[in-house]
C-alpha cells in the first residue's frame, strides 16, 4: 500500500486547501479561460521581435553571411555565441525531468512540464543558428549520412561538428517525447472536461486517446523513469559535445580540457536562472502560487548558486592552467580577456556569473521573488556574455598580430538575436495557454504526501480520507432516472428569481467548477432547471434557502463557499 | 460480444486501494481500474504483471549501438578511408574513440525513441484514437473499478457498496 508518510519538517508543496478536484480545475483555468490584455501586449511585443528577425534571417540568406560583422580574424561570433547560448538553457528543461526524477525531489513535479517546453523552445533557437550559418539552409541535409550523387563521399564522422549534430537532434527528439508522453493524462484530462466541440477534439487527438488503466500507468512509470535515466547521461553528453565544438581546436582558450564539465555546470545554471524568469512569470499570470512555491523558487536558487560556483571554480582553474602550462600563446590570451580591449565582456562575465549568485547564501534574498527575479536576469545576461567572451576574445588577436582586429555586430546580428528571443516567447506564450502547465497527474500523486491540506489533517492525527458512507445509489444503464421530488411552486418560485434555462438557446455550463458542487449537486440542480453559471451567480440568501429546502441536503453549503461569487468569475472568464 | 460489467466509482485513492483488495480477496476478476493518476502500488494489489518495457528498451539500446558501429565502420573505415589530419583510418577499433560520440547517441535514440513506440502501441495510443474510460471523472478525481458480471449482481452491489464506492453502475460492454 503506497504510503503518504512525509516527514514533518518538510514543507507542503502544493499550498492552500487543495484536494484532487482543486488541483485540476486551477490547472485547467489557464487553458479555459480567455487571454488577459497583459498576455496580448507581451504576445504582440514577442510577435513583432520574432517578425524583424526573420526579416534578417531572409534578408541574411538571400544576400550572404557577409551582413554579419564577421571577418577574416573573428570568423565566429554572434551566431555560436547564441547557439551555444540557448542550447544551454535547454539543458535545465531535462535536467529537472529527468535528473530530479531520479533523485526523487518531488519538487520537481510543478516545474519540470515548463522546464521542458522551455528546453524544446530553446533549442529550437539553437538550431536555427547552425542552419542559417550555412548559408544555403536548403543544403542542409549534406549534414546527414545519406548516400548521395558524388559517389563515396560521406560526412565527417571524426569531426565535433558533426557529432553535435547527432546530439543535438538525439537530444531535440528525446526530449519531446518525454514531454509529449508525460502530457498524454493531462491532455486527457482537458480533454474530459472540455464542453466545446472543436476543444475536445483538439485535445481528443493531442491525448492519443490516453485512458488511464492501471496497465498503462504501469508502463508510462517505467518509460518515465527509463527515459530519465537515458536523458540523464544524454544531456551531459550534448554539453560535452558542444564544448569539443572548441576544445578539439588549437586555438589558445579553446584548447582546454576543462571545457566539458565547464560548460555542462554553465548550462545548467544558465538553464535554471531562465526557468526562474519564466516561473516567476508564470505563476503570477496563470494563478499558480499555490504550486509554484517560494520554496520552488528558492531551490532553484540554491541549484543557481552551486553551479555559479562550479563555474567561478572553472575560470578560476583556467587562468591557474594557464599560467602553469608555461605556454606562452596560452597565457597571453587570458591575460588578454582579462586585460585587453574586451576586458569589459570579461569583468561583466565574472560579476554576472560568479559574484551575482553569491547573494543567494542568504536566506532572505533567495526567498524574495523579486530578488530571484532579477539575479535569474544577470545570469542571463552573465551566461551569453561568458559564451562571447570564450568565443570572440580567444579569436580577435590570433598568431599574427598583423590581423588583429575587433568584432562589432551589425544590425543584423542584432536582430536575429532578438529575433530568436521573441521566437522563444511566442512559443512560450502560446504554451501557456494551451498545455496544461503543471503536470497534474503529478501533482495529484504528491497531494496527500506533500499538499498542505493533508499536512494538517496528519498534524492534527485525523485520517487523509473517510470512508464515504455506504449510500451510493445504483443506477441501471437504460432505466430512467428518479427525478428530484420537488415542491413544483418552489422550483418556479427559484427558478424566476434567477431566470429559466432554454435548451434551444443557451449552453449548459460545467457546474462542477464551482467549488462545492460536485456531480451529485449538479444532477440536482440540473433537474430543478440550473443549468448555467449566469444563473447560479444571480443567487443571494432568499435562493440559497430555496435551494435548501428543495435538495434538502447541505444546508448553509453554498454560503460559505459563495456559489454565486465564483459562478460570477466564471461567468465573466467564458 | 457485449458483457455486462459493473463499475463502481471512487473518489479517494486510499478507498480504492482497500476496495481493490477486499474484491480481490473476495475472489472477484477485476476487469480494470481507471484512475487520474499514478497510484502506487495498484498493480500489485490488482495482481497485474510486472511491465517489460525496460527490457524491450535495452534491447533496442543495443540494436542502435550496433547500426551504429556497422555505419561508422562502413562508411569511415570499409568505404572511402581517408587520413584526417594525420589519422588514417585503417581499423575500426584505432578509430573507434572518434566514434564514441556518435555511438552512445544513437543508442540513446534508438532505446528512447522505439520504447516510447513500443509503449504507445501496446497501451493502444496514438493519434485520433478514441479514449475509453468509461466516465470522464476519471481523469479527474474519480477512480473507477470495473468487475465483469456472471449473475451474481447482487452480491457484487453489496460487496462494493461495503467498499466505501460513490457510484456504482451496471452496464453493458462491447468487447
Amino acid at each position: 500500500m503506497a504510503s503518504h508518510y512525509e516527514a514533518p519538517i518538510r514543507k507542503p508543496l502544493v499550498l492552500g486547501d487543495k484536494g484532487y478536484h482543486d488541483v485540476t480545475v486551477d490547472i485547467a483555468a489557464p487553458v479555459e479561460g480567455k487571454a488577459n490584455k497583459q498576455w496580448w501586449i507581451v504576445f504582440t511585443i514577442a510577435l513583432v521581435a520574432f517578425l524583424w528577425g526573420l526579416g534578417c534571417i531572409i534578408y541574411t540568406i538571400s544576400t550572404g553571411i557577409g551582413v554579419w560583422g564577421l571577418n577574416r580574424t573573428v570568423n565566429w561570433a554572434w551566431d555560436i555565441t547564441n547557439f551555444v547560448w540557448w542550447v544551454g538553457i535547454g539543458h535545465a528543461g531535462t535536467l529537472i525531468s529527468a535528473v530530479l526524477l531520479l533523485f526523487r525531489q518531488k519538487w520537481r513535479m510543478a516545474i519540470n512540464r515548463s522546464a521542458e517546453a522551455m528546453t524544446i523552445f530553446s533549442v529550437i533557437q539553437a538550431g536555427l543558428f547552425p542552419i542559417i550559418h550555412m548559408g544555403r539552409p536548403w543544403l542542409g541535409y549534406w549534414v546527414l549520412p545519406i548516400p548521395n550523387q558524388f559517389g563515396s563521399l560521406w560526412v565527417n564522422f571524426n569531426s565535433p561538428l558533426l557529432w553535435d549534430v547527432f546530439a543535438i537532434s538525439t537530444y531535440l527528439s528525446v526530449s519531446l517525447v518525454f514531454w509529449w508522453t508525460g502530457l498524454l493524462p493531462d491532455f486527457a484530462m482537458i480533454r474530459d472536461r472540455a464542453i466545446k466541440p472543436f476543444q475536445k477534439k483538439i485535445y481528443s487527438l493531442l491525448s492519443f486517446g490516453w485512458t488511464g488503466r492501471a496497465k498503462d500507468w504501469q508502463r508510462f512509470e517505467e518509460v518515465s523513469l527509463v527515459l530519465a535515466g537515458l536523458a540523464t547521461p544524454l544531456v551531459l553528453s550534448v554539453h560535452t559535445i558542444v564544448s569539443f565544438d572548441f576544445a578539439t581546436s588549437v586555438i589558445p582558450g579553446w584548447h582546454t580540457t576543462i571545457f566539458p564539465p565547464y560548460f555542462v555546470a554553465g548550462a545548467i545554471f544558465s538553464g535554471f536562472a531562465m526557468v526562474n524568469t519564466l516561473l516567476i512569470i508564470m505563476r503570477k499570470v496563470c494563478n499558480l502560487e499555490a504550486y509554484i512555491t517560494v520554496q520552488h523558487i528558492e531551490l532553484m536558487n540554491i541549484v543557481i548558486m552551486i553551479t555559479g560556483s562550479i563555474v567561478g571554480c572553472a575560470y578560476i582553474t583556467e587562468l591557474f592552467i594557464a599560467w602553469y602550462s608555461g605556454v606562452e600563446y596560452e597565457q597571453y590570451a587570458f591575460l588578454n580577456r582579462a586585460t585587453g580591449p574586451y576586458w569589459w565582456a570579461y569583468w561583466a562575465m565574472m560579476t554576472c556569473n560568479v559574484f551575482s549568485p553569491q547573494f543567494m547564501w542568504f536566506k532572505k534574498l533567495r526567498t524574495s521573488i523579486m530578488f530571484s527575479f532579477f539575479i535569474s536576469i544577470v545570469v542571463n545576461i552573465g551566461m551569453w556574455f561568458e559564451r562571447f567572451v570564450i568565443i570572440v576574445t580567444s579569436l580577435h588577436r590570433d598568431y599574427l598580430p598583423s590581423s588583429w582586429t575587433m568584432f562589432s555586430p551589425t544590425f543584423v546580428d542584432i536582430g536575429i538575436f532578438i529575433g530568436t528571443i521573441g521566437f522563444f516567447f511566442v512559443l512560450f506564450l502560446l504554451y501557456s495557454r494551451t498545455f496544461p502547465v503543471i503536470a497534474q497527474a503529478e501533482v495529484k500523486s504528491i497531494l496527500k504526501s506533500s499538499g498542505e491540506r493533508f499536512k494538517k489533517l496528519r498534524d492534527e492525527g485525523k485520517p487523509l480520507y473517510e470512508k464515504p458512507a455506504a449510500a451510493a445509489s445504483v443506477e441501471k444503464a437504460a432505466v430512467t432516472e428518479e427525478k428530484a421530488e420537488a415542491d413544483p411552486a418552489q422550483v418556479s418560485s427559484l427558478l424566476d428569481a434567477i431566470g429559466t434555462f432554454d435548451k434551444d438557446n443557451d449552453t449548459a455550463d460545467d457546474l462542477k467548477k464551482v467549488k462545492g458542487i460536485g456531480p451529485q449537486m449538479e444532477e440536482t440542480l440540473n433537474q430543478i432547471g440550473i443549468f448555467t453559471f449566469a444563473q447560479v451567480s444571480k443567487m443571494t440568501e432568499k435562493e440559497y434557502n430555496l435551494l435548501d429546502s428543495i435538495t434538502g441536503s447541505f444546508p448553509g453549503r453554498a454560503q460559505r463557499d459563495d456559489w454565486a461569487g465564483q459562478a460570477k468569475k466564471l461567468n465573466d472568464k467564458k | 460480444m457485449a458483457s455486462k460489467v459493473i463499475q463502481a466509482l471512487y473518489n479517494d485513492d486510499d478507498v480504492l486501494m482497500h476496495a481493490v483488495k477486499k474484491v480481490r480477496a473476495e475472489h472477484h476478476h477485476i476487469e480494470e481500474v481507471y484512475t487520474p493518476f499514478p497510484v502506487h502500488g495498484l498493480d500489485k494489489a490488482m495482481g497485474l504483471a510486472d511491465t517489460r518495457i525496460a527490457i524491450t528498451s535495452f534491447m533496442y539500446g543495443c540494436l542502435g549501438l550496433a547500426v551504429a558501429i556497422v555505419m561508422m565502420n562502413y562508411i569511415m573505415i570499409a568505404d572511402w578511408p581517408q587520413d584526417i589530419g594525420g589519422k588514417p583510418s585503417f581499423s575500426y577499433l584505432e578509430n573507434m574513440p572518434a566514434f564514441v560520440p556518435i555511438m552512445f547517441e544513437m543508442t540513446v535514440f534508438f532505446a528512447a525513441h522505439l520504447m516510447v513506440i513500443t509503449f504507445y502501441l501496446r497501451s493502444r495510443m496514438w493519434p485520433f484514437k478514441k479514449a475509453e474510460n468509461p466516465d470522464v471523472r476519471t481523469t479527474d478525481d474519480h477512480f473507477l473499478m470495473e468487475i465483469g458480471l456472471h449473475d451474481n449482481e447482487e452480491e457484487l452491489t453489496a460487496l462494493l457498496r461495503e467498499t466505501g464506492a460513490v457510484e456504482i453502475k451496471v452496464t453493458e460492454k462491447e468487447s
